[in-house]
């Protein structure tokens, strides 16, 4: 049983390809089973860990470490309100609040019907449009209670899901490249390259021959 | 109106699609650098620019890139893990002029002679990796990345990998950990200087999105043309990052020293001044992790000395402004509150100092704190940087932990009667 579908796979195996160790592919790989599944699921990790070669557990543990890769089952949309000191000046620390009563969560739960979290984010590099938050990472700001109320109404008759697809869908758009160029053809490039350049400082410095 | 360089193209409609870049004069660089250029003369022009690190440590670009190791495998990690608070300026580059960004890579990548680059996005920008992750593919099919690249015999592959979540892999050895798939843990230095032993093990420079950003043009004008902006070690121009307790609060793109913090603030086309009647209370320059400087401090041109001389740094170029109605305790919790939640764990001044620091600003502003208080949250930002210098003592494996006093000490040295206000009024008296 495989827990990637044959599409997923088949970008599974591109993204291990992309590394001159596999394990770079682990965090990609990660994001790719949210995109499949909302969350990423002990199959998942078990799978993952397979097409990188490490143990489940080192997948877990790195999975762990970081704020966008959830082990638990998060809602459909992942509602992110900044609070730092930008939007906090602004009225970031009120914004969570009204979200907060408007959803009928605490920052770090889901509602019954599995259609949000609330989260409390760290700054999003939406400064300028203080007080802000993201859904699914799709910014929005800056919001007043009333503009916040639209965008939840918006999202739960799905008026946006062109723009805001379902948590862990990150990049729409994959790599479409032609395969890797092959490590010992670029390495017999960067030798003649290195080559040419020692002749080229050489000629240009005889006293400093061979210092490079 | 100053030169614009990284933000040139940034208003155009679809700046990041690859039909617009080129109507622009995008790839040309790339094509006078590979086709016309040996990678050592890059590296001049780049030397020669002055071009400082546009990351936040502020090392001059050319001379990183000179210390690289000349292993035969060495490579190129772009870092675009912006999320120092209040820093939003690669964002705007990212989903603006994603081209630019793989251009100067792909410039770099030729002078450093690397094997392979990759550009690290946070997260988080999920418009950003899709927009530069179309670019990459944009370029491959335009034939500017891959093999052969426009017949020059120069070959390169470019890989977007997306970070998680985690401000500490903004730091580069963290960058690399993560990038090689594990938490992100900074490295110890020595030996861990990316230079020399990076990405695998391999000699590797790391550069910033807006360093990248700049290369294209510095190729295309000379380094000399970039020298002749700004002043001093400030050459070329920043894009500031300007949030707060501002009118218009934005990116703005400056030529370096060229404007002081009061013209930023106050002048119509950028910040365009505070609400009515409110004056600049503190400014938070560089991102949070810098000291903070009073109104005093307002005529400082814009440079990293200037702002250096005066006791903080330029750091990230995010400015965060506080106006006579924001409490300035509040603002030194919330950064506090931050560094706690993103402190990796490795070190114990950092992973434990940053809750205590915390635990205690919050109580003052709670209402709940004692004049004790004050003494002790100094003494345990003490315990991660002794003696509370400028720059920091360093008593952790990376700068992260040196960073968590800046804005509490600041706060108290400036605002020692608002803290008082707090603790004796039992409460904040600010409206929030």
């Amino acid at each position: 049983m495989s827990f990637f579908n044959p599409e997923n796979l088949e970008k599974a195996q591109i993204l291990v390809g992309l590394y001159p160790d596999k394990r770079s592919a682990l965090i990609p790989l990660c994001h790719l089973a949210q995109s499949q599944h909302g969350h990423l699921s002990n199959e998942a990790m078990v799978e993952i860990a397979e097409l990188v070669g490490v143990q489940p557990a080192e997948v877990y543990g790195t999975a762990s470490f970081y704020d966008m890769l959830h082990t638990e089952e998060v809602g459909k949309y992942l509602v992110g309100v900044c609070t730092n000191v930008a939007c906090l000046l602004s009225g970031g620390q009120e914004l969570l609040e009204h979200a907060s009563d408007v959803l009928g969560i605490p920052p770090g739960a889901t509602t019954e019907d599995g259609k949000f979290t609330l989260e409390e984010v760290e700054c999003v590099a939406h400064c300028d449009k203080a007080p802000c938050a993201q859904v699914n990472y799709r910014y929005f700001g800056p919001l007043t209670n009333g503009d916040f109320d639209q965008l939840v109404d918006d999202l739960k008759s799905d008026r946006l899901s062109d723009s805001v697809p379902p948590h862990g869908v990150l990049s729409r758009v994959f790599r479409d490249a032609p395969p890797m160029v092959p490590l010992e053809i670029i390495h017999q490039e960067r030798r003649v390259m290195d080559e040419a350049k020692k002749a080229r400082l050489a000629a240009q410095n005889p006293d400093a021959g061979g210092k490079q | 109106m100053s030169t614009k360089i990284v933000t040139a193209r940034v208003d155009i409609p679809n700046s990041h699609t690859l039909s617009v870049y080129l109507e622009q004069g995008g790839y040309q660089s790339l094509r006078k650098a590979l086709l016309e250029m040996t990678p050592e003369a890059v590296q001049e022009e780049v030397t020669v620019s002055g071009m400082l690190g546009r990351g936040g440590a502020g090392f001059e670009t050319g001379r990183k890139w000179s210390m690289l190791k000349q292993d035969l495998v060495r490579y190129l990690v772009v870092n675009g893990d912006e999320s120092e608070p209040s820093t939003f300026k690669d964002h705007l580059l990212v989903e603006n002029d994603p081209h630019q960004l793989v251009e100067g890579t792909l410039i770099t990548a030729y002078a450093i002679g690397a094997s392979r680059a990759f550009i690290y996005l946070r997260g988080e920008f999920a418009l950003g990796l899709e927009r530069v992750q179309s670019a990459i593919n944009e370029a491959y099919a335009y034939g500017a990345i891959g093999r052969n690249i426009f017949g020059s015999g120069f070959s390169v592959d470019v890989v977007l990998q997306p970070g998680a979540g985690a401000y500490i892999c903004g730091e580069e050895t963290a960058l690399i950990e993560s990038l090689e798939g594990k938490r992100g843990f900074p490295r110890i230095k020595p030996p861990y200087f990316p230079a020399v032993i990076g990405l695998y093990g391999a000699p590797t420079i790391v550069n910033n999105v807006e360093t990248m950003s700049n290369v294209p043009w510095i190729v295309k004008n000379g380094g000399r043309a970039f020298a002749a902006m700004g002043k001093g070690r400030s050459t070329g121009t920043r894009l500031f990052a300007l949030s707060g307790d501002v009118m218009r609060p934005g990116n703005y793109e400056l030529e370096m020293t060229s404007k002081t913090f009061r013209e930023l603030i106050y002048d119509p086309d950028f910040g365009g001044g505070l609400k009515e009647g409110r004056s600049v209370k503190a400014v938070i320059p560089g991102g949070v992790s810098a000291p903070w400087i009073g109104p005093d401090n307002l005529d400082l041109p814009l440079g990293q000395d200037e702002v250096a001389q005066a006791g903080s740094m330029l750091g990230s170029g995010s400015i965060i402004v506080l106006d006579d109605h924001s409490c300035a305790v509040r603002a030194a919790w919330r950064i506090t509150k931050f560094f706690n939640r993103e402190s990796c764990g490795q070190c114990t001044p950092c992973r434990e100092g940053s809750g205590w620091i915390e635990k205690i600003m919050h109580r003052i502003e709670l209402g709940s704190g004692t004049e004790s208080d004050l003494d002790l949250v100094l003494d345990a930002c003490d315990n991660i940087a002794p003696g509370l210098t400028w720059p920091p003592q360093q008593t952790t494996i990376c700068v992260l932990g040196p960073s968590i006093p800046s804005s509490v000490v600041s706060a108290i040295k400036m605002f020692r009667d608002e803290f008082m206000v707090h603790i004796k009024e039992e409460g904040c008296p600010f409206v929030h």
